[in-house]
């Protein structure tokens, strides 16, 4: 059981990797920090593949049943026999399965920025916060213990921070990652608040013991928390609520969101790690993790589903408008993370109903590779046309043909099309919403439709439109075509990955099959959506334009995002800052800071009372010491005989 | 009243009146004296109490040493003729009644005990033989170590004069003037 | 020869001498001559430890020996003590005590 722990070392290279690059990488190590970096990550991918290979198909399977084994167990902070903090490495289905993925996107973005990122000044900082963001997000994965998930949560939140902001001269990508901290920060503290409920009832931080206590209907905690109730739900929904407020912070589910498109202000590469395949993810991770205890609260997992796919069809809509080529890939990574949220929310712990569950991280998994394609991708065309703009590109396919053929086979793995890797996972995804709620099903299938139209959109603007003006041509080094490759290779072959043998909700294998007159409509429905791309966007002309004065105001919302930021503006400028800021600043000053200075005040005036006493003439001294003996003297010899 | 007595009463009041005058005078100089008349009065005492051996100290160590000391340092540091800058007349009436009420109070505490102790019928006859063995035993009652301890700190004063009175190093003159006086 | 004379008017002398030593420690500004008030103040306690030993205690030496003691002290005491004056003077121009009150708040 215990011969997992050489999985310790596939965090730890990358934290071994950031200390030094952190320490002496500028100085010393700037020629070879990338090749260190992705070397020391070549090394954890190698290990995690390893880790895979033993556990799926070697001993990681007891009765037909995956087992969670916890590879170590290390008692950290012990408040109490029964409550202690512990850091441990649990390897179960999705945790192996998500080292695979972290791994090898994180690998791909390595490699491809030694290109991407060559000739910057500071280049081994990039690597070190690299390696930092990996360690914290396989940490993460790992984390047996709720409350270590939290601290990894954390460093994730922070190592975000500092990719977000690597261009810090550019007051934008200043902006942006602040927005990003506060925001996820924000939403840190439901979860911080929902952990603690959850550790309160349930007597400990031990993800498996949660999951043993809280699913067992008999079990004294399960029966406190769930009599237990506050403003009319059940402590068990609170807390499961605030732990999914967490998990939408760091997924940019709305209201959430409105970090995700900004935080794009970062290296383009560093896009494709955090924001498409890792850490936004996190928040699906975190409640497949918890899945068990979110199954025994209905209420909860509709809050899931309704945030999903709200969340999935509101940045749809909103992706169909930008022109910005990165944000409108945020948009489409914040719809497709809608689209696995509420595929656990509608799904059941185990069983045939629990296909919801696999779907979800079944499309975990192939998003992954296509989504970080795709940015890929994009970070090849920012880096050749040198900016973010459609109207800056076009007919850029025969000047670029790898990122052309590769950018095609992410947008057809995206929209669904067989035999795409987008299309299985989507499918199941359809699926299991047409068996539990027909509302949801028609959401994901229009979403399903607009995912295909904004994707063409793109995919045409870019490389097809107009004739491109850019002369030169060459694509980057081959590092930078290399990833490319291996995740198109990726993007068309993980959809045949047997996954719902692997990774299910209660660790059975379940048997999935494609029912192609189901997969007739969503297909049918991409097709013409892209048609519809096609149409529009294929040649430069005015089409489109038309549509646009069509729709008017919808239009405009979408393009202004639905003007979600501007009433988060609105909230905190004009209801936040004068209503609760101002008179909690106005009793700081006036009442907090106006005791401290009374108190001040006070000493200072004893002190100028008394402060002649110390007049520097030193027979005033004798004087007081001759009265002090006077009345010592008086003291003992008359009073206290 | 026989002459013994007559000889205590003669010496206190030399010793109390050359002291007040000797914390009164206006003139530095004449202070000096006052307290050197007061010193040799106490060390007369000493020869009315039959201890020798300390009035002679006391005459050897106050009177030779102390006092031309005070004498030499009032000549480099001050105009011995010139009339010393006098107290407030509030600091000396207060000064002047804290000294009454300390000598009443404790003169109230002595007062007490008036007739109480004559001298014994046991003669008191310190030699110097005696006090000299004494002074060096290493017995329970001897007092070596004080000795010692006392020899230590009179070379520490000795060091510790001619640190702090040693001028800079431009200015030389009477640098060990008070450091002779001491050994 | 002294039978006439109570161990009582000794200290009576050493006491109002004492006193002595201390007005003039409080109304002199002069640092020589709060040093020689202390020095009165010495020597009225000496007084008191000879007559002391005399008086009751006539088989010990003791309080010669605190005598002998404290007038060697006295002696480095005045030493070190004129020492000071003369740097004080050296860096005032003055030996006055109230000229001297840096040392305060």
């Amino acid at each position: 059981m215990s011969n997992y722990l050489y999985i310790l070392w596939i965090p730890l290279l990358p934290l071994v990797t950031f200390v030094l690059l952190g320490l002496f990488g500028r100085k010393y190590l700037s020629g070879i920090a990338g090749l260190l970096g992705t070397a020391s990550l070549f090394t954890s991918t190698i290990l995690s593949f390893v880790a895979a290979k033993q556990y799926f198909f070697e001993d990681g399977k007891v009765n037909g049943v995956f087992q969670k084994i916890v590879a170590l167990k290390y008692t950290w902070l012990e408040f109490s026999p029964n409550l202690s903090i512990d850091l441990g490495i649990i390897v179960d289905p999705i945790s192996v399965m998500m080292l695979v993925v972290v791994t090898s996107v994180s690998l791909m973005v390595h490699v491809f920025s030694l290109g991407y990122m060559k000739g910057e000044e500071r280049f081994a900082t990039y690597y070190a916060f690299l390696s930092l963001f990996t360690f914290s997000m396989l940490g993460l994965i790992l984390s047996s213990n709720i409350f270590q998930v939290y601290m990894f949560w954390e460093l994730v939140g922070v190592s975000s921070f500092l990719l977000i902001s690597y261009y810090f001269n550019k007051p934008s990508a200043v902006a942006a990652s602040k927005k990003a901290f506060i925001v996820t920060r924000f939403a840190d503290l439901g979860f911080l608040i929902g952990i603690l409920i959850l550790g309160y009832y349930g007597g400990s931080m031990d993800i498996g013991l949660l999951i043993e206590r809280f699913t067992s209907s008999s079990s004294t905690q399960f029966i406190s928390i769930t009599s237990a109730s506050f403003l009319g739900a059940s402590m068990l929904t609170w807390g499961l609520t605030l732990i999914f407020v967490g998990g939408a912070g760091k997924s940019a589910m709305f209201p959430l969101h409105i970090w995700l498109p900004d935080a794009m202000e970062g290296p383009t590469p560093v896009s494709a790690l955090i924001h498409a395949a890792t850490m936004v993810v996190a928040g699906v991770y975190l409640v497949a993790r918890m899945f068990p205890v979110f199954s025994m609260s209905e209420a909860a997992l509709n809050i899931v589903t309704y945030v999903g796919a709200a969340s999935a069809l509101f940045a749809a809509i909103i992706a169909c408008t930008q022109t910005d080529i990165k944000r409108v890939l945020a948009y489409s990574t914040m719809s497709q993370i809608g689209y696995m949220m509420f595929a656990l929310g509608i799904s059941k712990n185990g069983g045939e109903g629990g296909l919801g569950y696999m779907a979800s991280l079944f499309h975990l998994f192939t998003h992954a590779f296509f989504k970080s394609l795709l940015f890929l991708g994009a970070g090849a065309v920012i880096h050749m046309v040198h900016s973010n703009e459609m109207k800056d590109m076009g007919g850029l396919r025969k000047l670029m043909p790898v990122t052309h053929i590769a950018f095609l086979i992410a947008c057809l793995a995206i929209a669904g099309i067989p035999p795409f890797a987008g299309f299985f996972s989507k499918e199941e995804i359809l699926t299991a919403a047409f068996h539990e709620n027909k509302i949801i099903y028609g959401i994901a299938l229009f979403t399903a439709a607009l995912t295909s139209y904004y994707m063409f959109r793109l995919y045409f603007n870019i490389f097809w439109s107009k004739e491109t003006t850019i002369s030169h041509h060459g694509e980057g080094p081959w590092v930078m075509k290399l990833p490319l490759i291996i995740l198109a290779a990726c993007a068309v072959g993980v959809g045949f990955v047997p996954f719902s043998q692997f990774v299910t909700a209660d660790g059975k294998p379940l048997v999935t099959h494609i029912d192609w007159v189901f997969s007739i409509a969503p297909v049918v429905l991409s097709v013409l959506a892209i048609l519809l791309a096609a149409r529009f966007y294929k040649n430069e002309n005015d089409k489109s334009d038309k549509v646009v004065a069509g729709f008017g105001g919808l239009y405009t919302a979408a393009y202004k995002k639905f003007y979600v930021d501007e009433v988060y503006l609105f909230i905190t400028k004009k209801i936040i800052f004068p209503f609760i800021g101002q008179p909690i600043a106005w009793a700081d000053k006036n009442m907090v800071d106006g005791f401290m200075q009374l108190l001040a005040t006070i000493t200072a005036k004893i002190a100028l009372l008394i402060k002649g006493l110390q007049s520097g003439k030193v027979q005033n001294y004798a004087l007081f010491f001759f009265g002090g003996v006077v009345a010592l003297s008086i003291l003992f010899i008359y009073i206290w005989k | 009243m026989n002459i013994s007595s007559i000889l205590f009463y003669a010496i206190s009041a030399l010793i109390l009146g050359a002291g007040v005058l000797a914390v009164t005078s206006v003139k530095i100089f004449r202070a000096a004296i006052w307290l050197l008349f007061s010193l040799i009065g106490i060390a007369a005492l000493y020869f009315w109490m039959q201890v020798e051996f300390i009035a002679a100290i006391q005459i050897v160590v106050y009177v030779g040493g102390i006092v031309v000391l005070i004498i030499f340092s009032i000549f480099l540091t001050q105009n011995s003729g010139k009339e010393m800058n006098s107290p407030t007349m509030g600091k000396k009436i207060f000064s002047a009644m804290a000294a009454l009420f300390g000598i009443a109070f404790v003169g109230n505490l002595i007062a007490q005990y008036e007739g109480f102790a004559y001298p014994s019928a046991k003669p008191f006859d310190p030699n110097v033989a005696e006090i000299g063995t004494q002074m060096l035993s290493t017995t329970s009652h001897g007092f070596i170590l004080p000795f010692e301890v006392v020899s230590m700190l009179l070379l520490a004063a000795m060091v510790g004069c001619i640190v702090i009175a040693m001028r800079p190093k431009n200015d030389t003159e009477n640098i060990s003037l008070n450091n002779n006086e001491t050994k | 020869m002294m039978q006439e004379i109570p161990l009582t008017h000794i200290l009576f002398v050493s006491t109002a001498l004492f006193f002595i030593g201390m007005y003039g420690l409080f109304t002199r500004r002069n640092l020589i001559t709060m040093l020689m008030s202390i020095e009165l103040m010495l020597n009225s306690v000496n007084i008191n430890f000879v007559a002391f030993n005399k008086y009751l205690f006539p088989d010990n030496l003791e309080g010669l020996f605190f005598t002998l003691f404290i007038i060697t002290i006295a002696a480095a005491e005045a030493a070190v003590a004129i020492a000071i004056i003369i740097n004080l003077y050296r860096s005032h121009h003055s030996i006055d005590v109230e000229d001297a009150t840096e040392m305060k708040y």
